[in-house]
C-alpha cells in the first residue's frame, strides 16, 4: 500500500524567458505512495503545475531542469529520452484543466482512448475498440458502446473530462497526474469528477497527483497536500494536520481569505499585494513582501528552511506559530 | 500556474501599502509610437529598411537636382555605353544617361505607391470597417463587391481601366488603387470581425459609446498592425505593378522615365547592354525590399506587448 | 409574494400559456422600502440556433434589485445568469418581457436612447484582461465613459477625475499612463472597476468579477467592492458561479438554472434552509475547506449534465437532474412558493424534496490510512 510511485528530490526549474531566467520551482522535494492522493495546492505562478509537468518531461524546451526524479523506482533522469518517453506513456496518465483542448476534435473519443492501448499494450485495434468501450463504461458515460463512435464537441464539458480520465486510465497507469481537472467545470459536475477520481483510485490503487488553487477540493481529495509559493513548497504535510494547524503564515491567510458562508459579513483578511514574479523574486522568503506576520530583516535575506512541525508536517518560515499582527 | 504562466506578467513584489495596491510590473506607458520606433532601431534589416526609403523619399523629391544630366538628353555619339566614371549606370540606345533617368524615375514610383496605395487604403477600410462592424446586408453587398473586384486578374483588371480611362499616369494611380482596394477591405474585415468580439468592445458599448467612437477608437488602432502591414506590402507591390503597366505601354508614357517603361526598353539589349535593364530593376528590387523588411518589423513592433523585433522573433520561435 | 412590482408567480395559472412566467420572482421591496433601481418582468432572452429551435438562455425571469444593496444572482454555465446581466444594460435584445431601469420602460428604447441607459448602469466583466482595451492607457480607458457622456469637458478635469477614480479603487495615479498588460490581474480588475464608477451609476452589474484572479487577490476585490459600496451607496447585481463569494457579497441570493430562477431569499435562508432541491444539491457540492468535514459530509451528487436550453424539460426543468423527481414533475411548471419571509422556491415539493435528499443515508469517503509524510 506504501509503494512508493513518484519521487523527486531537489527539483529546480529554470525558464529562459525574452525578460531573463524565471526559477519557476527550487529545490522542491516530494512523493507519492500507490492509492494515495498528493495535492499541489498554489496560486499562478507558484510553480505548481510546472513541477509535476518537469518531473515527468513535459516541461517547455526552454526550461532547465536539474533534480531527481523516480517513476516506480527507475531514476528519469539517468535514462535514454525514449525509454523516458515510454515509461511515462505506459505508467502515467494525464488530465488537464480543458478538457476540449485535451481531446483531438477530428478523431473520435473512442478511437483518442484506444490509441494508448494499442501503443503502449500492443492491442489490436478491435481489442483496443473493446477496451475504449470498457474505459468509457468506467468512467460513467452512458450507452459507452455507441458513444465510443462519437466526437469531442457532441460530449458535454463533464462529459468530456471523463472521456480524457478514461484516455488517461488507458494504459492503468500507476499514476495519475490531475492539473487542474475541475477548474474548467460547473461545481456539480466537479463534485461529479472529484467522486469519479477517487472511486477509480479505490478500484485501481492509483496513486494521484491532483494539482489545484481550491483549498476546498484539497481538503476532500488530498492525504497528503504541498502549499506552493514562488516556486518553493512553504507547507507540507497530512492533510487534516495541514488544514487543522496550518503554520505558514501564507497558508493561515490563504485559509481565512475565503468567504466562509457561516460567517458572512465583514471584510475579508485579505492578502495584500499579488503573487511574486518569477523572474524577481526575493532573496529570503518569496511571501515575506505580503506576509501579515512580518518578521524582520531575517525574512527578507535568508530563505528559511522546511522545519518539521509535527510528524510528516513541514513548514518553511521563521515564526510558525506566530500570528499575523 | 493553471492561467498565468511563470516569465508572463512581470509583478514586482514590494511591500504593498494596505491601500491593497499591488506592485506593477517594469517598463513605463509613455508613448508606444516612440517606444515602437526605438524598438525598430534595434532591428538590422528593418533599419537597412528604412535608411533604403528614405534615400528613396529623398531622390523621389529632389532626383532632378541629384541627376547629373537630363532625362532626355540624347546623345547619339555615345550610345549604349557601359558604366564608366562619367555615366556611372551607363547609358541607353538614345544615349540618354541611365543614371539620371533611374534618379528621376523614383518620383514616379513612389508617387504612383503613395497615391495608388492610399486610394485603396482610404476606400477598402472604409468598406471592410463598415462591413465587417455592422454585418448583415451591408457586408454581403460590399463584400460581394469586393469579390468581383478580387476575381480578376490583377494586370487584366488594371488593363481594362486603362483600356477605358486612356493610358497615363493617372489612369495607372486609379487602376492600381482599384486593384488594391478588395484586399485591404478583406484585411480590414477579417481583423474587423475577430476584434468585434472581443470583450473590450462589449465593455465600450456597455459604457454607452458610440458606433463611430467604437470603430475609431477601439476597432481600427486593434486592427492597425496588419493594415500597416499590408500597406507596406502594397506599396512594394503597387510599384511592381506600375513597372509592369509601364513595361506594358500603359502606364508612363515615353520619353518621361519609369523604371518599368525602363526595363521594358532595356529587354532587346540583355545580352549586349545588361545595364540598361539591370539599374531599374535594382531600383524596383532594392525598393520592394525596402517596404517588405520595414512592414514586417512595423508588424512585429506595434504591438504594445512586444518590446523589440528580435525579442518578438525569439518569443515566436 | 410580498411586494407589488414583481408580478409573476403564483398569480398565473401553470403550463397553460407556453411562455409563462415561472420560477421564483425576486420578491418586491416591503411597502415603504427602498425604492427599486432596476426591474426584470417575464424577461425572455432567446438566441437563434441555425437549423433548429433557439436557443433560451433567459426564460422566464423577474427579479428587482433595490437601491443601495447586492443582489446575487447564482447559477452554472447555461443557467442564464450573464445574459441576465447583459439585459440589463441592453447588451442583448430581450424576446419578451420588460426591463425597466429607475422606474422608466427601457425594453423598446432606439440606439441612441440605450448609451444614455449605460450610463446609469454600468458594468465590470470577468476577465480584466480581455475587457481593456489593450492599446489604451488605463486613464484612457476610465476617462472614456466622462467623454462618452460628455460628464467632464475639459482634459485637466478629466485626469483629475480619472486621478479621483484611481486613488478611490486603491491605485496610485501615476497608473494612469500604463497599459493593461503592464499590471497585475488584480490592479486590472481594480481599474474595470473605475471605468464602472465613472458615470456614477445607479446599478453596477458585476459579471463574475473574481473568477479569473488569483486566490489571493479575490478576497481583495470582494472587499474592494464592499467599501465602495458602503461610501458611495452603489447597487450591485453580483453575478457568480461561486456561492460562497455570493453569499458573502450580497444581501439576497436569486439561484438560477436553465434560464430560471429557482430560489431567493437572503443568504442565511438559503445556507441553512435551502427549499429547491438544486439548492441543496448546489450547496453540497462546494468544497469546504476542512478535511474532517469533507470526509463526513453528504454530498448529493446530480446525475448527468445541464439540458440543453434549445431543449428544456417539459414541467420542471431540474427534474432530469433532480434526485426527488415524481412523475408530476413534468406535466406543470411549478409556481414560487413562499417558503418564509422574502424566501420563494419554485418546486412543487417544496417542504419535502430537500428533507428527503437530506435523509438519505450519506456515502461517506472512507477513511484513509494513516497519512503517509511525503518526502522521506
Amino acid at each position: 500500500m506504501t509503494r512508493e510511485v513518484l519521487a523527486i528530490e531537489e527539483l529546480t526549474v529554470t525558464l529562459g524567458t525574452r525578460r531573463g531566467a524565471a526559477r519557476a520551482v527550487a529545490g522542491v522535494d516530494w512523493s507519492v505512495a500507490a492509492g494515495q492522493t498528493f495535492a499541489l495546492v498554489g496560486e499562478s505562478g507558484s510553480g505548481k503545475s510546472m513541477s509535476v509537468l518537469a518531473a515527468t518531461g513535459l516541461a517547455p524546451r526552454t526550461a532547465r531542469v536539474t533534480g531527481r526524479v523516480r517513476l516506480l523506482g527507475e531514476e528519469l533522469t539517468a535514462v535514454s529520452p525514449q525509454r523516458r518517453r515510454r515509461l511515462r506513456g505506459r505508467h502515467v496518465g494525464f488530465v488537464f484543466q480543458d478538457p476540449m483542448t485535451s481531446l483531438n476534435p477530428v478523431l473520435t473519443v473512442g478511437r483518442q482512448v484506444a490509441e494508448g492501448c494499442e501503443e503502449h499494450l500492443g492491442m489490436t485495434r478491435r481489442q483496443a475498440r473493446d477496451r475504449a468501450v470498457e474505459l468509457l463504461d468506467l468512467v460513467g458515460i452512458p450507452s459507452p458502446a455507441q458513444r465510443v463512435d462519437a466526437y469531442p464537441h457532441q460530449f458535454s464539458g463533464g462529459m468530456r473530462q471523463r472521456a480524457v480520465i478514461a484516455m488517461a486510465l488507458a494504459c492503468e497507469p500507476d499514476l495519475l497526474i490531475a492539473d487542474e481537472p475541475t477548474t474548467a467545470l460547473d461545481v456539480t459536475t466537479q463534485a461529479q469528477i472529484v467522486e469519479l477520481v477517487a472511486d477509480l483510485q479505490r478500484r485501481l490503487g492509483t496513486a494521484v497527483v491532483w494539482i489545484t488553487h481550491d483549498l476546498g477540493v484539497v481538503a476532500g481529495v488530498a492525504d497528503t497536500v504541498a502549499v506552493m509559493y514562488g516556486g518553493r513548497i512553504v507547507e507540507q504535510g497530512p492533510v487534516d494536520a495541514v488544514f487543522a494547524a496550518p503554520g505558514h503564515p501564507y497558508t493561515r491567510a490563504l485559509l481565512a481569505a475565503r468567504p466562509d458562508p457561516a460567517h458572512a459579513g465583514g471584510d475579508l483578511p485579505a492578502i495584500d499585494g499579488s503573487p511574486p514574479n518569477p523572474l524577481d523574486l526575493p532573496a529570503g522568503c518569496a511571501f515575506w513582501p505580503r506576509c501579515p506576520v512580518r518578521g524582520d530583516a531575517r525574512c527578507a535575506d535568508e530563505l528559511p528552511p522546511l522545519t518539521e512541525v509535527a510528524p510528516g508536517h513541514r513548514v518553511r518560515t521563521f515564526y510558525p506559530a506566530r500570528e499575523a499582527r | 500556474m493553471s492561467r498565468r504562466e511563470p516569465g508572463g506578467t512581470p509583478a514586482r513584489v514590494q511591500p504593498a501599502p494596505d491601500t491593497g495596491a499591488e506592485p506593477v510590473g517594469p517598463g513605463g506607458g509613455d508613448g508606444g509610437l516612440r517606444r515602437a520606433l526605438a524598438a525598430l532601431w534595434r532591428d538590422p534589416p528593418a533599419v537597412a529598411g528604412t535608411v533604403v526609403l528614405l534615400l528613396l523619399v529623398v531622390v523621389g523629391v529632389a532626383g532632378s537636382w541629384l541627376a547629373p544630366a537630363g532625362v532626355n538628353d540624347v546623345d547619339v555619339d555615345r550610345m549604349l555605353q557601359p558604366p564608366s566614371g562619367e555615366h556611372p549606370f551607363g547609358t541607353d540606345e538614345l544615349g540618354r544617361d541611365v543614371l539620371s533617368r533611374v534618379l528621376v524615375a523614383a518620383r514616379v514610383s513612389l508617387q504612383v505607391g503613395l497615391v495608388s496605395v492610399g486610394i485603396a487604403l482610404a476606400v477598402g477600410v472604409t468598406v471592410g470597417l463598415l462591413a465587417g462592424y455592422y454585418r448583415g446586408w451591408a457586408d454581403a453587398v460590399l463584400m460581394r463587391a469586393m469579390d468581383v473586384l478580387f476575381a480578376f486578374p490583377v494586370l487584366l483588371l488594371a488593363v481594362a481601366i486603362v483600356a477605358v480611362l486612356g493610358p497615363g499616369l493617372l489612369t495607372a494611380m486609379v487602376a492600381i488603387g482599384v486593384v488594391y482596394t478588395p484586399i485591404f477591405a478583406r484585411v480590414t474585415r477579417a481583423g474587423v470581425l475577430s476584434v468585434r468580439e472581443q470583450v473590450f468592445v462589449r465593455a465600450a458599448i456597455s459604457i454607452g459609446a458610440s458606433d463611430l467612437r467604437i470603430m475609431r477608437r477601439h476597432v481600427l488602432p486593434n486592427i492597425a498592425a496588419p493594415l500597416i502591414v499590408q500597406t507596406s506590402l502594397s506599396l512594394a507591390f503597387a510599384i511592381l505593378s506600375e513597372a509592369a503597366l509601364s513595361f506594358l505601354g500603359l502606364g508612363v508614357q515615353p520619353p518621361a522615365p519609369a523604371w518599368g517603361r525602363m526595363l521594358y526598353d532595356g529587354r532587346g539589349f540583355v545580352t549586349d547592354a545588361w545595364w540598361l535593364g539591370f539599374f531599374p530593376g535594382a531600383a524596383i528590387f532594392l525598393t520592394v525590399l525596402a517596404f517588405n523588411l520595414v512592414g514586417d518589423a512595423l508588424r512585429d513592433v506595434l504591438d504594445p506587448r512586444q518590446l523589440t523585433v528580435s525579442e518578438a522573433r525569439r518569443s515566436t520561435s | 409574494m410580498t411586494g407589488g412590482d414583481a408580478t409573476t408567480g403564483g398569480v398565473r395559472p401553470g403550463a397553460t400559456t407556453p411562455h409563462q412566467p415561472t420560477g421564483a420572482a425576486v420578491p418586491g421591496p416591503p411597502a415603504g422600502a427602498a425604492e427599486s433601481v432596476a426591474e426584470l418582468d417575464d424577461l425572455r432572452v432567446w438566441f437563434p440556433a441555425r437549423g433548429g429551435p433557439p436557443v433560451r438562455a433567459v426564460d422566464g425571469v423577474s427579479l428587482t434589485v433595490r437601491r443601495g444593496e447586492t443582489l446575487g444572482l447564482v447559477g452554472e454555465s447555461g443557467s442564464g445568469k450573464s445574459t441576465t446581466g447583459l439585459a440589463l444594460l441592453r447588451l442583448v435584445d430581450p424576446t419578451g418581457g420588460t426591463i425597466r431601469v429607475a422606474g422608466e420602460d427601457v425594453t423598446g428604447w432606439s440606439r441612441r436612447r440605450l448609451r444614455a441607459l449605460r450610463r446609469r448602469v454600468a458594468m465590470v466583466f470577468q476577465d480584466p484582461q480581455a475587457s481593456l482595451d489593450p492599446r489604451l492607457t488605463v486613464g484612457a480607458s476610465i476617462a472614456e465613459p466622462l467623454i462618452v457622456h460628455g460628464l467632464v469637458d475639459s482634459a485637466p478635469a478629466r485626469r483629475r477625475r480619472v486621478a479621483e477614480l484611481l486613488d478611490l479603487v486603491g491605485l496610485r495615479a501615476e497608473l494612469a499612463g500604463r497599459h493593461p498588460h503592464e499590471l497585475s490581474g488584480g490592479q486590472r480588475q481594480r481599474v474595470g472597476i473605475a471605468r464602472a464608477l465613472a458615470g456614477e451609476p445607479d446599478l453596477i452589474v458585476l459579471d463574475e468579477p473574481i473568477a479569473s484572479l488569483d486566490l489571493s487577490v479575490q478576497a481583495q476585490i470582494m472587499n474592494l467592492l464592499r467599501r465602495l459600496q458602503r461610501e458611495l451607496t452603489l447597487t450591485y447585481l453580483f453575478i457568480a458561479h461561486d456561492l460562497a463569494a455570493v453569499e458573502h457579497m450580497s444581501d439576497r441570493v436569486a439561484v438560477m438554472y436553465l434560464g430560471r430562477i429557482v430560489e431567493t431569499g437572503t443568504p442565511a435562508q438559503l445556507y441553512r434552509e435551502p427549499a429547491h432541491p438544486y439548492t441543496a444539491a448546489l450547496l453540497s457540492a462546494i468544497p469546504v475547506a476542512d478535511p474532517a468535514v469533507e470526509r463526513h459530509r453528504r454530498r448529493i451528487i446530480l446525475g448527468g449534465d445541464v439540458p440543453s436550453p434549445a431543449d428544456p424539460p417539459s414541467g420542471c426543468r431540474f427534474r432530469t437532474r433532480c434526485p426527488q423527481a415524481r412523475p408530476d414533475c413534468a406535466e406543470q411548471d411549478p409556481v414560487p412558493v413562499e417558503v418564509g419571509p422574502g424566501h420563494l422556491a419554485a418546486c412543487r415539493y417544496v417542504g419535502e424534496a430537500v428533507p428527503a435528499m437530506r435523509a438519505d443515508p450519506p456515502v461517506p469517503r472512507p477513511a484513509e490510512p494513516g497519512p503517509h509524510p511525503a518526502g522521506t
